[in-house]
């Protein structure tokens, strides 16, 4: 393939920074990882890894690098591995995130990086957990639209205004982060936990929503929204960058809005 | 052996798989069967948009967006398909705002439109706003929306269940003009829970194949780690043709490196691609509508400034996405993932500097042949009662030579919908297929080949001289000689994939074991491609051969088929038989392709 002749007419002088800067470093990590694998022992127990990785590295290539070429009975779940299919949260020096969107250089290297599976949902192998609680807390919350009356021959109308007071809660991606950091759900496994709460959220401010009051007074029960201690440990934890613990509060008020 | 009879089952949860499951779970007993939760599907990762010709913001029809869709696939896309889709498309945006779908809105309350590569005013004209979209975040919003109408309507899920095998029985049948033919009949799947590592059958009257793409034969690609080609391996293996294979789209602007994706959506609203000395070099290349040509020619022309040391960086080897020139607060409104994306794994800040980028392995055009009902054909002309496929695994085709961005949103939807219909009103008045003998032997006699297996070779090792292979010899340039080689080096790796062990011994969770079942979908997919692409001497959309670089219509014009038999031969490859179907038209004469 070759150009045809004629010269761009726009060009741009580009900074001499363009590109950033030449060999990608490489470092030496120590990955201690929580194991347990039911089949072999009742008792979790920890591995540590010592491996060399590069700088664009993510917390997901250590733990690849380990299953593809020193144990690969390493189990995890991982997918898109760029932070938008929520498969691979975990706990990574003691916070909750996502391997994939987590750079080595990012942590302190100097000592072992401890990865474990998240807290407060039962383990089945390795950093592997049962989401199967947190997808039923998720369901009882009316998670989709309902909309009474008849629908419009085109789209329903709804302003840009409307549209932006649920869209930060439209980009929850199930990842089970925040929920699994609250202390709450920890030692209450009934309570709905954050992500359930953010997901009721995301259609009680829909306005093309009718189903809200519905939704308010599932989470007005004892396991809904009064359980939350305002910790902002699932704010923190997620990887989206949802305000979690104000979405909380904003269901909270909406409550007390309409008394039941 | 457990066995589990469903009148539908659906292989798949992303897009595809649960439009069809929302159709079908109404009408029919349905089961998803899908190796990972269904939000973790691929879907989730489409960024940028889903046309519709709305003309919510300007003029627009859908039989421009036909004509779209057929040149961009360069004149071997299945015109009938393409105006189903076109004329389609639109309840199928409407379809999912009445689901709850929060797209961005105009200031009327209406669901707002941008600019995207390919699609056009007036059959090329200049650029037309026809991509619906939710910021750069449309697919999520498509798979968290259908979910959450899957959970509205109680269909029943089979999470993290592996389908590896699709029980096909064959009867003796005569065709009108008298010539006896082996007719294939589908009686269900077979299918390995993960968590467990039992194995389930699942008789059923209908299913619909909708498991996605291969993107993981290459190194440098967009696609999820799970991207395995499963589907289409398991239709191969099962006597099922494959179409169009030779056609991967590699997607202009990946991460360079990363291959992570960055939305066509970023030209869309503006951005500009520039080489080293800051040119805008596409307008070289597609003078009318430059930076917003489809993505083979923009993939071509970016892999040729580098190619010519126009690339920047300290090895020369990318070019920049430049958005410097937009205001913060519209990238921040339209496009927050993919800068966030270049923020996270490269360091750079797109406010300010231009985005590193290099072509990225995206979509297969090819895939399981259907009709536009989202029937699988066993040849040109017979179809597989019973059995449907939708969404990447197929090819219907809709995209042709080359697929134009958005269309493959709306793929999903449309054939997923048509799909799930279809599917459930065969079983309302079709049988069950009585299973074969020992329906599980197969996959049984597979799995203990791999968890015995004592050879010295890896999995990981294997598959990532695979993808280095493909990157290098089959991505945007290609010749006789560098297909020859992959060729080569996939033969080898076949060989070596027989003395493959692992380590993992358990049945509990055992993704080692699941790794190298992929790996083996991998190798069968990355031939077919490859020998597709050999025998292709003509370029075409997303196939491009140096050594034949004009488009071929006289000998061209027509889809490849490639069908397993042990007893033929096909560029050297034995058990791969060449075939090829005609392409359809309706409205449009092949023209020369200009932008």
């Amino acid at each position: 393939m070759t150009a045809s002749t004629a010269e761009p007419a726009s060009k741009v002088e580009l900074p001499a920074s363009v590109g950033g800067g030449g060999e990608i470093p490489t470092f030496d990590v120590t990955l201690r990882v929580r194991r347990y694998n039911p089949e072999v022992s009742d008792e979790s127990h920890w591995d540590e890894f010592k491996l060399t990785m590069y700088g664009t590295d993510r917390v997901l290539d250590a733990l690849h690098k380990v299953k593809w070429e020193l144990d690969g009975s390493l189990s995890f779940r991982r997918s898109c591995a760029h932070g938008v299919c929520g498969s691979d949260a975990m706990r990574i020096n003691g916070r909750n995130r996502l391997a994939c969107k987590t750079l080595l250089k990012d942590l302190d290297t100097s000592k072992p990086i401890t990865v474990e599976p998240i807290k407060g949902l039962p383990v089945e192998k390795d950093l592997i957990v049962d989401m199967e609680p947190f997808f039923q807390s998720y369901r009882e919350i009316m998670p989709f639209l309902v909309a009474k009356g008849h629908a419009p021959t085109k789209e329903r109308l709804q302003s840009p205004e409307d549209r932006e007071r649920f869209d930060d809660t439209t980009k929850c991606i199930l990842c089970a982060a925040c929920t699994s950091s609250c202390p709450v759900f920890w030692t209450d496994g009934q309570y709905f936990g954050p992500a359930a709460i953010v997901n009721a959220h995301r259609f009680i401010f829909d306005s093309r929503d009718d189903a809200g009051d519905m939704r308010l007074e599932i989470l007005n029960d004892k396991e809904g929204v009064w359980r939350c201690r305002t910790i902002f440990n699932c704010s923190e934890a997620c990887p989206r960058g949802i305000q979690v613990t104000k979405a909380i509060s904003e269901v909270k008020q909406a409550v007390l809005a309409r008394q039941f | 052996m457990q066995v589990h009879k469903y009148d539908v089952v659906i292989v798949g949860a992303g897009g595809a798989g649960m439009r069809a499951a929302i159709e079908s779970g109404q009408r029919a007993r349905t089961a998803v069967l899908t190796k990972l939760y269904p939000t973790r599907s691929h879907t989730g990762a489409a960024q940028g948009g889903m046309c519709a010709a709305l003309a919510n913001v300007e003029e627009d029809n859908w039989e421009w967006h036909t004509f779209d869709t057929v040149k961009g696939g360069d004149y071997l896309v299945d015109q009938d398909a393409a105006e189903v889709m076109a004329k389609e498309a639109i309840d199928a945006v409407l379809d999912l705002e009445k689901m709850g779908l929060p797209f961005n809105r105009t200031p009327e309350g209406r669901i707002d439109q941008r600019r995207f590569g390919g699609h056009t005013r007036d059959h090329g004209k200049a650029p037309v706003r026809r991509a619906c979209y939710a910021a750069d975040r449309t697919g999520h919003m498509i798979l968290q929306t259908l979910y959450q109408n899957c959970v509205k309507h109680n269909v029943e899920f089979y999470n993290e269940y592996y389908v590896l095998d699709l029980l096909v029985v064959e009867d003796d049948a005569v065709r009108e003009d008298g010539t006896p033919y082996k007719q294939k009949r589908v009686a269900g799947v077979v299918s390995y829970d993960l968590a467990s590592g039992e194995i389930h059958v699942f008789q059923a009257k209908a299913i619909v194949f909708a498991t996605g793409g291969a993107g993981k034969v290459f190194k440098t690609t967009s696609n999820a780690h799970t991207l395995t080609g499963d589907g289409m391996g398991i239709a191969f293996r099962r006597g099922i043709p494959l179409e169009d294979m030779e056609f991967f789209q590699f997607h202009p602007t990946g991460l360079a490196g990363l291959g992570i994706l960055l939305s066509e959506a970023a030209r869309g609203e503006g951005a500009i691609l520039r080489n080293s000395e800051g040119e805008r070099f596409m307008e070289r290349y597609a003078p009318t509508i430059k930076d917003l040509a489809p993505r083979d020619i923009v993939a071509r022309s970016m892999a040729n400034e580098v190619r010519e040391g126009r690339g920047a960086g300290p090895n020369k080897d990318y070019v920049l996405l430049d958005l410097t020139h937009l205001e913060p607060a519209h990238i921040d409104a339209k496009l927050p993932d993919i800068t966030e994306f270049a923020r996270t794994y490269l360091g750079v800040e797109p406010y300010t500097e231009p985005v590193p980028v290099y072509p990225t392995a995206h979509y297969a055009m090819g895939g399981v042949p259907t009709n536009i009902k989202g029937e699988v054909l066993q040849d040109n002309d017979t179809i597989i009662p019973g059995l449907y496929a939708a969404g990447e695994v197929a090819c219907v085709s809709v995209h042709g030579s080359n697929r134009l961005g958005t269309n493959s949103l709306l793929d999903i939807n449309v054939f997923g919908k048509r799909s799930g219909i279809n599917a459930a009103e065969y079983a309302k008045t079709a049988d069950f297929v009585d299973l074969p003998d020992n329906p599980t032997a197969e996959t049984i006699a597979m799995l203990d080949v791999v968890r015995s297996g004592t050879g010295t070779e890896k999995v990981a090792a294997i598959r990532s001289d695979l993808q280095e292979t493909m990157d290098a010899n089959m991505q945007v340039f290609r010749t006789a000689d560098s297909i020859t080689t992959a060729l080569g080096d996939i033969e080898k790796l076949r060989e070596r994939y027989r003395n493959i062990s692992i380590q993992d011994k358990g049945k509990r969770f055992n993704l080692d074991l699941l790794e190298a079942v992929e790996l083996g979908f991998l190798l069968d997919l990355a031939e077919a491609m490859t020998v597709a692409a050999l025998h292709r001497k003509e370029s075409r959309g997303g196939h491009y051969r140096e050594d034949f670089p004009d488009r071929d219509d006289a000998n061209w014009m027509k889809h490849t088929m490639l069908y397993k038999d042990p007893t033929a031969e096909t560029e050297g490859i034995k058990g791969i038989r060449f075939g090829t179907k005609p392409v359809i038209f309706t409205r449009y004469e092949p023209m020369e392709r200009k932008y």
